[in-house]
């Protein structure tokens, strides 16, 4: 049962990778590509989770973790830029 | 369990594809907004859900990992859409001011 779906939620999840990669090439506004890039490391994280245990190996959650600290820190920094012109005031 | 562990990755996988299909399918940017934020809490929920139970079933360990991720993740979530949601009004006001000028 799970080695049918793993590969199932591999490709869904590689799917919608590139679905975000065409919004960031393609987005009208630089708001677009923020909100493009957000969600891309989203999907990573759950990326990672997902091959953490295909591959059974609890070393990826650490990864996960820190991928989401700096996308979170990379959204704030580049909203408040576009907010106020400057990040630290 | 292996029936319940493949159900709650699909589901989260599911959620995470239509999340982005919004974002490149939607016409606005805030309706763009909108869909993401689904892929976030429903799909990476569903999918660190499913971790923990395989690691609980096949290691019989409870890691807490997953639990580390997901409280971030419904912590951050809101914050980053709501900045975002700001810096969009932001801009449309002030295109709003310089059309009326």
């Amino acid at each position: 049962m799970l080695n049918i779906a793993l590969p199932i939620a591999f490709i869904m999840i590689s799917i919608a990778l590139v679905l975000n990669l065409y919004r960031l090439a393609m987005g009208p506004n630089t708001l677009d590509r923020v909100l493009a890039l957000d969600t891309s490391y989203i999907n990573a994280v759950a990326l990672l989770i997902i091959f953490s245990f295909y591959l059974a190996n609890p070393l990826y959650f650490e990864v996960a973790l820190l991928i989401a600290l700096m996308g979170f820190v990379g959204t704030v920094a580049l909203s408040k830029y576009l907010l106020r012109g400057n990040i630290i005031e | 369990m292996d029936f319940i562990i493949a159900f709650f990755l699909l589901v989260g996988a599911f959620f995470v594809l239509v999340g982005s299909i919004g974002l490149v399918k939607l016409p606005d940017f805030f309706m763009r907004l909108h869909a993401p934020t689904k892929a976030t809490t429903l799909g990476v929920g569903s999918i660190l859900i499913a971790s923990t139970l395989y690691y609980l079933a096949y290691k019989q360990t409870i890691s807490l990992h997953e639990i580390l991720i997901a409280v971030f993740f419904f912590i951050t979530a809101p914050v980053s859409a709501h900045l975002m949601a700001k810096a969009a009004i932001h801009k449309k006001n002030q295109e709003e001011l310089k059309k009326k000028n």
